[in-house]
């Protein structure tokens, strides 16, 4: 009833491959963006910002990085944890080599370092494909994660062998640190992941991304339509895990404050993207979202939405029943909807279009 | 000069100045090998089947173990949990057959691989609150395990050689042979093939798809539960079994998806490589190669062979 695009004419073709093509959609996306920068700020306290908001940001972030490679360029990739590794590592030798430059930009460039080792460990893409894919990637995973561990350089040498991330002020704020609030971090976590979402719809709606999903969908034709394999699956390598290194770098910088790479940057992290992927929808900006917010939020919820609710659980069992809960409902959603969280809301668009109407 | 030396000459003297130590490292790395084999021709079993890439067999082995262990621990004697764990894989199998393969029939591939990874989230769950999260000791004596080890003398050194080891090989070999020739002269072996080759064309033939994914899921969880009972007995039951399992995916595209030949030379090939080079090459880096050694085999070896060392030529049609 209200969400109709009747009367909307589309009078140039600009408009008619417009993203958002209908009015309301752009009201609504208004809505959300000022609903994130004002409202969860003035309304939420800091709990809700540090265990709901950030995590569910910074793996957005991620998400959309691995949905380039894997669901736009169809390369499975189970190497995402280790990239975001590389960005938290270049972002900290970064800080630390130059203290004076703004940390949003050391945050933003690490990303180019994260993509200069996706592309190394991407060049065996054009020979390998689906699952043996899978193996490269993992090469990556292990191997990152060990040189984490034993190249001491990377971490300062510091006796705990951990990131130590030191207080860097934005605009006079401390945004990392101690002392930092987590109203900063979430308002500059929402502005770079919004800012480079922006660039990766541009990019997929784009030349690029069409030659992406060419090749997603086959690259043999893809490759006989003149689309060069290499340099498309190269560029997607690089832009997905530059989207991870700077995920990563948000991750130790403006979430965690700190840690080492075997707890925060191992397989188990890399697994947890693919499934927001994967549940979200493959091929989807919005789906990266919606995966995202699904299973980082869902164990939060577990934790401690059950005992608001009055059922009091221990601590172990709650977690193995996240655990459980979390295995059956990536099942389910497969079953019910195997492209994802993003086409129930495409379908839930659908719906509401024609509502009150069946058809 | 030096680099190069230590990278390309000292490894090799070492070798040959202490030929007993060197047996020994491939022995262990042969033993490591067949276990990955084990883990791996889980892998395959499902995966010539159903085409599904079963994830979840590594948390297999470990549910296995856990589910032997743990009944025999609640008083139920040893050869009566190892009769009831398999009643246990059954059920598995057929539970995943019934909830999770059935509805998700003709879909990607990538979404049955999710599936497992559901399936894998579900058992560790399932596994931890069951049986706890703390590591058990794998009832090897009851189920009259050799113990101890055997020291050979041989090329002017003594090479220790375990007898659960040598169990493992044995056993391990045993039940290859065994399923190969179930595989070649069975009548459900036959069906098994066939399914393997087409699915379409076994269906029209007669074959259940239904059942033979649930004999193979089955056959998959008893290959699971040997693999826990000799991976447990070697270390201990525990949770961090399933990490080991991950070593099964180089071994498996290094033999090739859907080889049961390929899973063994590939299980060899990875175990052996993967304890020299940590033995010989390891010190040079700082050690602990072997979290990623095996993986870079593997991708050296998909470099020239794409479909793995015994895979189907894989031929892509426009």
């Amino acid at each position: 009833m209200f969400y109709r695009e009747a009367g909307q004419f589309k009078t140039t073709y600009a408009s008619d491959m417009a993203v958002f093509p209908i009015l309301q959609d752009r009201i609504g996306l208004a809505c959300i963006l000022l609903i994130g920068f004002v409202g969860i700020p003035l309304l939420s306290g800091t709990f809700f910002l540090q265990t709901v908001m950030i995590p569910f940001l910074v793996f957005s972030l991620a998400a959309i990085g691995l949905n380039i490679l894997t669901g736009y360029t169809g390369l499975l990739s189970l190497g995402s944890g280790a990239f975001m590794g590389v960005g938290a590592y270049a972002c900290y030798k970064l800080t630390t080599i130059y203290p004076d430059v703004n940390i949003v930009i050391w945050i933003l460039a690490s990303g180019f370092f994260a993509a200069g080792i996706g592309v190394v460990f991407g060049l065996p893409s054009l020979r390998i494909k689906g699952f043996y894919l899978i193996v490269a990637t993992l090469a990556a995973q292990f191997f990152l994660q060990w040189s984490f561990v034993r190249i001491p350089w990377l971490y300062n040498y510091n006796a705990s062998g951990a990131i130590e991330v030191p207080q860097r002020l934005l605009a006079g704020i401390p945004l990392t640190g101690a002392n930092a609030t987590p109203v900063t971090r979430y308002l500059v976590l929402l502005a770079i992941v919004t800012f480079l979402t922006w660039i990766a719809s541009n990019l997929v709606h784009g030349r690029i991304g069409r030659s992406w999903m060419a090749v997603r969908d086959m690259d043999i034709a893809a490759e006989l339509m003149g689309i060069r394999l290499l340099p498309a699956k190269l560029l997607a390598f690089a832009v997905s895990s530059f989207y991870c290194g700077v995920a990563g770098a948000c991750m130790m910088f403006l979430w965690y404050g700190g840690g080492e790479a075997n707890d925060a940057f191992n397989i188990n992290q890399s697994f947890i993207i693919l499934f927001m992927v994967i549940i979200g929808g493959l091929g989807s900006l919005i789906g990266s979202f919606l995966g995202a917010a699904f299973i980082s939020v869902l164990p939060t919820a577990l934790k401690f939405g059950l005992p608001a609710l009055g059922i009091a659980i221990p601590g172990t069992v709650a977690e193995h029943a996240t655990y459980i809960l979390l295995g059956a409902l990536i099942i389910f959603f497969l079953i019910v909807e195997p492209h994802g969280l993003a086409r129930l809301w495409q379908i839930g668009k659908q719906k509401l279009r024609m509502w009150p109407f069946p058809y | 000069m030096d680099l190069l030396y230590s990278i390309f000459a000292d490894p090799f003297v070492q070798m040959a100045g202490a030929p007993d130590l060197l047996v020994q490292t491939v022995w262990e790395g042969f033993v490591g090998g067949i276990l990955y084999a084990l883990i791996a021709l889980g892998f395959v079993l499902i995966f010539k089947a159903s085409g599904v890439f079963n994830f979840a067999q590594g948390i297999m082995v470990v549910f296995a173990a856990l589910t032997l262990v743990g009944l025999y621990e609640k008083g139920v004697p040893a050869f009566l949990a190892l009769a009831l764990t398999i009643g246990v894989m059954f059920v598995i199998a057929a539970a995943v057959e019934r909830v999770v393969l059935r509805p998700l029939v003709n879909q990607p591939d990538i979404i049955l691989f999710m599936a497992t990874f559901g399936l894998t989230y579900l058992l560790i769950g399932l596994g931890e609150a069951i049986f706890g999260g703390n590591p058990k000791v794998m009832i090897a004596e009851q189920l009259y395990l050799p113990k101890g080890a055997f020291d050979i003398n041989m090329l002017g050194g003594v090479v220790t050689l375990q007898k659960i080891d040598i169990a493992a090989a044995v056993i391990a070999l045993a039940m290859i042979a065994c399923l190969s020739i179930f595989f070649q002269y069975t009548r459900i072996g036959r069906a098994l093939r066939a399914v393997a080759d087409s699915h379409k064309a076994a269906l029209s033939v007669g074959i259940s798809l239904n059942q033979i994914w649930v004999i193979v899921w089955f056959l998959a969880g008893v290959v699971a539960l040997i693999t826990g009972i000799m991976w447990g007995a070697r270390s201990d039951v525990s949770f961090a079994l399933q990490t080991v399992a991950l070593k099964a995916l180089p071994v498996l595209v290094l033999g090739g998806f859907t080889s049961i030949p390929g899973a063994v030379v590939g299980g060899l090939i990875i175990g052996i490589g993967e304890k020299i080079g940590e033995f010989y090459w390891g010190p040079l880096v700082g050690g602990a190669t072997e979290s990623w050694l095996a993986y870079c085999i593997a991708l050296v070896f998909l470099m020239f062979r794409p479909q793995g060392l015994f895979g189907e030529r894989i031929i892509e049609r426009i």
